[in-house]
């Protein structure tokens, strides 16, 4: 039984991949026409990387997801406003440290910063500067995970947050320095990606279905891009104290 | 072979200390504030192994393979052999690069589109809009978002252009979309975007970016190699919030010339 799941969820992840392959390909032959060196090792990661998605996403469905999704419908009708917002900080901020993409963009971000002379040559400081970065990423992401579930019990509209963290980011950017802004901009997308996404988007749609006059789909959804804007605002900032 | 099998104990050890504090948030939270029992502690203890040993898997075949392949585009598609040009010169004609910009909008349309998170989303919208806005156009939308944004970025990263005049502009783009949208669309517009740019997309094009700075003269890549996925989650804001206005525009219309 367990089998059969497995190789479904192997040729979903494989399907995955597949548009990617299909374009390099495409390029590789019609376009440079050039034979690509160390297949052998290329073929060997695309077998690792689809092998990791399946156990990974199935692993999700079996633990965190229904997990997640009960936890959001119970503290909704609990009704206790504190928890809720505390349940939903910690949720953001550890989703967000557990990402995967995370850790090796904060560990270029700090070699940047090396380079630049913000910190120190050495790795102590480099691993105290990436760690520093990801912490700043998780506690946005807590932040705006807590304030897009208060948007949802108050029934606010989802482009109230939004517009300000717009504003906020043209406001701090002038002041930021030059080589963190990049890094900045993508630490948002980067931070809310295969954890965080099916996490936040189960909290958010779970509780405007718990909560009585809200809709799913207008009130549910918009979580995820307020936590993919918030650090950008955070990691700015970080660069200015830094600097 | 020990070697390699010390190399994947260690990373399993980063792993697991990166897992830890969202298993203690949801158990903690389950035993101590909702105070349930956990309800099949064997299942969900299999899927955190299942999650632990995946992402070891996927980080090491992202170093294997994901990684060297965006650099490796990057890398071969402003060759000046592949330009044809005869020396790198110092200045730098964008039209030249064409094929990058096409590289990175191919790559966008086609992964936006075959992402499964998308696939359920665009069913749930044709659902809730009574059949208005269709789940092929959304996510050919989106998919056409993620590719303008992936060609514009690349764009910038040749030109030398700054990254804020972009996403600024962007940001006014969508903020005048969102005064007139249907408000059924808003926050799945919004939500589209990040949704997209998910864990295979985010590594290959941020290497992407990278090779890129690194190939083109006079750009440094961890300054200008950056930005790549902050355009991949704006321009489809815009994109779907375009379609969802015309839907309604169509929609309307039909609606009046059958009356």
């Amino acid at each position: 039984m367990i089998n059969k799941r497995f190789i479904k969820q192997l040729v979903s992840s494989f399907l995955d991949l597949a548009p990617i392959i299909v374009v390099v390909l495409i390029f590789q032959v019609l376009v440079i026409g050039k034979s690509i060196a160390d297949v052998d090792r290329l073929l060997l990661g695309l077998f690792f990387v689809v092998l990791g998605l399946c156990l990974f996403i199935q692993g999700l469905e079996l633990s965190l997801l229904p997990l997640g999704e009960a936890m959001a419908y119970d503290f909704a009708k609990k009704g206790n406003l504190f928890w809720l917002l505390a349940f939903a900080f910690c949720l953001g901020f550890s989703a967000a440290i557990a990402e995967p993409a995370l850790v090796s963009i904060a560990d270029k971000a700090a070699i940047n910063a090396s380079i630049k002379h913000v910190i120190e040559p050495t790795e102590i400081a480099s691993a105290r500067y990436a760690l520093g970065l990801r912490l700043t990423v998780a506690i946005s992401v807590g932040l705006a995970i807590l304030i897009g579930v208060l948007r949802i019990i108050k029934g606010w509209p989802v482009y109230y947050p939004i517009f300000c963290a717009y504003f906020g980011i043209a406001l701090i950017t002038p002041f930021a320095p030059q080589y963190i802004i990049g890094i900045a901009y993508d630490s948002g997308g980067i931070a809310t990606s295969t954890i965080t996404v099916p996490i936040v988007t189960a909290l958010g749609v779970g509780l405007a279905s718990a909560i009585k006059g809200r809709n799913p789909i207008t009130d549910g959804f918009g979580l995820v891009v307020f936590a993919s804007l918030m650090p950008i605002i955070f990691v700015m900032l970080y660069g200015i104290a830094y600097a | 072979m020990l070697e390699w099998f010390m190399h994947i104990m260690l990373k399993l050890q980063d792993v697991c200390i990166n897992i830890l504090p969202i298993a203690l948030v949801i158990i903690g939270f389950q035993c101590l504030v909702i105070r349930k029992a956990l309800v099949y502690p064997k299942k969900i203890f299999v899927g955190f192994i299942f999650v632990l040993v995946g992402i070891v898997f996927f980080l090491e075949g992202l170093e294997l393979a994901l990684f060297p392949l965006g650099s490796l585009m990057a890398f071969q598609l402003t060759t000046p052999e592949f330009l044809g040009v005869t020396a790198k010169l110092p200045i730098i004609i964008w039209q030249d690069y064409y094929w990058v910009y096409l590289f990175a909008a191919s790559l966008g349309f086609a992964t936006a589109l075959a992402e499964p998170t998308l696939l359920a989303i665009a069913i749930k919208v044709e659902h809730t809009s009574g059949g208005v806005i269709r789940a092929w156009g959304f996510r050919i939308s989106v998919a056409i978002g993620v590719a303008i944004g992936l060609a514009l970025g690349t764009f910038r990263i040749v030109t030398g252009i700054d990254l804020y005049i972009f996403i600024f502009l962007g940001y006014i783009i969508v903020i005048i979309q969102t005064l007139f949208a249907p408000k059924l669309i808003i926050a799945l517009a919004y939500d589209s975007g990040t949704i997209t740019t998910s864990m295979v997309t985010v590594p290959l094009v941020t290497s992407l970016g990278m090779g890129l700075a690194e190939a083109v003269p006079g750009r440094t890549p961890l300054i200008d190699g950056f930005g790549l996925i902050a355009f991949a989650s704006l321009y489809p804001i815009i994109t779907v919030l375009a379609y969802a206005q015309i839907a309604h525009w169509l929609g309307k219309r039909s609606h009046l010339s059958n009356t």
